[in-house]
């Protein structure tokens, strides 16, 4: 049995709900820290950005699970529905942070929307980031058929990119980090060019569930 | 001056201060790192004794002015501010300081001069954001003769009676109520009269979201965010934005400064 197998034997006995309890967990505590002023002194603005940063995490995760798999044959395909939700979820708790704490207002929401290029690029993610959420069970993927359903769910691409785009463009200047994720999901989102596809080095593992 | 004593007493009977905490711990200073929290956590390694500052261009005693020199001739007064950051966050803060202009009177302005240049210490090994490419060092501000020789305009040296923390500028730094925060340079170590406008950091780094005003003004937005309002530190997670107020509420004392000047179009 190779290593990687081992890992996904043991996987296999590793149910999916832990990631949502993770995923539900993360806001509340990022909250409680807020609340007992452990994010320092302006936790609006904190609190936006450490959802919006973990939301970043996830969905570079939720990219790597295929890359993994073929590159290492270790399996992660069983949690990536969980995780991708984790992701809208949290992209959803950002949004909520920055409309209700920050913005206070509609008009101030909907001047930012229309004027301010960095919220126009991250509120089209958002809003293509609703059909996945809403199509993510079994029943849909019955439904639309899996061809259908593979189409839309390639949205996580572009969704990906404009994310990172959004991050870069909060900042005052250039900085390092939101660079770093704009080109680990390039790289990660190139890794699937059909054109490009380096010659993995493992076959997929046969079965994940 | 004398005319300034209305505006002091008003500033202290309408401003409830932020904490010393508040304003020590929340810092825009690249010098020491892009994050809020960077200055505070890395700014313990900047020697501040002994310190001078170079006064020098179109003066008629140009030369470096040891800090303690400075300290005993000037008159050192508390001033409470408010602090508008172009981030759209501001604070109100109790500085100590004393007038900038009678700095360059002690140094003696030459008639020709129109502007004032300013520059932050390069010290890269003692300030470690000046190791990366955050912005062009040595962090360089501006003004107007006119705008530094306003009774508003301090140099500031202590923030509630303690001298300035490193991280908020120490030993000496300029404050300008009422232009947006990054006008107001730390760590000043040279200053020099100009007939011509000098350059400008954030206007080096991206001319078409930061002017060489840069005065507070809810009508013009940056070109990322809106100006018209801002949020006090201080006030936790629901805190109410408040709206700006038009050169940070020092319309009455400078807003002569600019007549017939298009703030549209001087930024």
């Amino acid at each position: 049995m190779t290593f990687a197998q081992r890992i996904n034997g043991g996987l296999r006995r590793i149910p999916t709900w832990p990631v949502y309890v993770f995923g539900l967990g993360v806001p509340l505590w990022y909250l409680y820290l807020a609340i007992t002023g452990q994010m320092g002194v302006e936790p609006i603005n904190a609190l936006e950005r450490a959802l919006g940063l973990a939301a970043m995490q996830m969905l570079v995760a939720v990219l790597a699970v295929t890359p993994l798999r073929k590159l290492t044959g270790v399996s992660l395909v069983k949690y990536r529905r969980a995780m991708a939700l984790v992701f809208f979820f949290w992209v959803v708790c950002h949004l909520l942070a920055w409309a209700i704490l920050d913005l206070q207002r509609i008009d101030r929401i909907w001047a930012d929307i229309v004027k301010r290029p960095y919220i126009t690029i991250g509120m089209v993610g958002f809003v293509l980031a609703i059909p996945l959420a809403v199509t993510s069970n079994n029943l849909s993927i019955r439904k639309m058929g899996p061809m259908r359903w593979r189409k839309l769910h390639k949205l996580t691409y572009p969704i990906a990119v404009l994310g990172a785009v959004h991050f870069v463009m909060v900042q005052k200047v250039w900085e390092l980090e939101p660079l770093l994720y704009l080109v680990g999901i390039i790289s990660l989102i190139t890794l699937r060019v059909p054109g490009l596809r380096i010659p993995w080095p493992v076959k997929p593992a046969a079965k994940t569930t | 001056g004398a005319g300034l004593a209305p505006v002091v007493a008003e500033a202290k009977g309408g401003l409830e201060p932020n904490s010393y905490e508040e304003i020590t711990s929340y810092n825009n200073f690249y010098e020491f790192g892009t994050g809020k929290d960077d200055p505070k956590r890395n700014a313990g390694s900047l020697t501040t004794n002994p310190w001078s500052v170079t006064i020098d261009g179109m003066v008629e005693r140009p030369g470096a002015y040891a800090f303690a020199d400075i300290m005993k001739k000037m008159t050192i007064e508390e001033r409470i501010y408010r602090l508008r950051c172009v981030e759209a966050w501001s604070m109100v803060v109790p500085w100590n300081g004393f007038e900038l202009a009678d700095l360059l009177n002690m140094a003696g302005v030459q008639s020709g001069a129109k502007y004032v240049a300013f520059e932050t210490l390069y010290r890269p090994e003692e300030m470690q954001g000046q190791r990366t490419r955050s912005l062009q060092w040595p962090y360089v501000e501006g003004l107007r003769l006119d705008e530094a020789m306003h009774p508003l305009t301090i140099m500031a040296t202590g923030i509630y009676g303690k001298p300035i923390p490193n991280q908020n500028g120490a030993p000496l730094r300029l404050v300008v109520p009422w232009k947006y925060g990054f006008k107001s340079i730390k760590s000043v170590v040279k200053i020099t009269l100009t007939d011509t406008q000098p350059p400008t950091s954030w206007n080096r780094s991206q001319p078409g979201e930061y002017g060489f005003y840069a005065n507070v003004n809810p009508e013009v937005s940056h070109p990322r965010w809106s100006q018209a309002s801002e949020r006090r530190i201080g006030g936790g997670l629901l805190s109410a934005r408040i709206d700006t107020l038009m050169f940070n509420g020092y319309e009455a004392e400078v807003g002569g400064l600019y007549k017939g000047m298009d703030l549209r179009a001087n930024y």
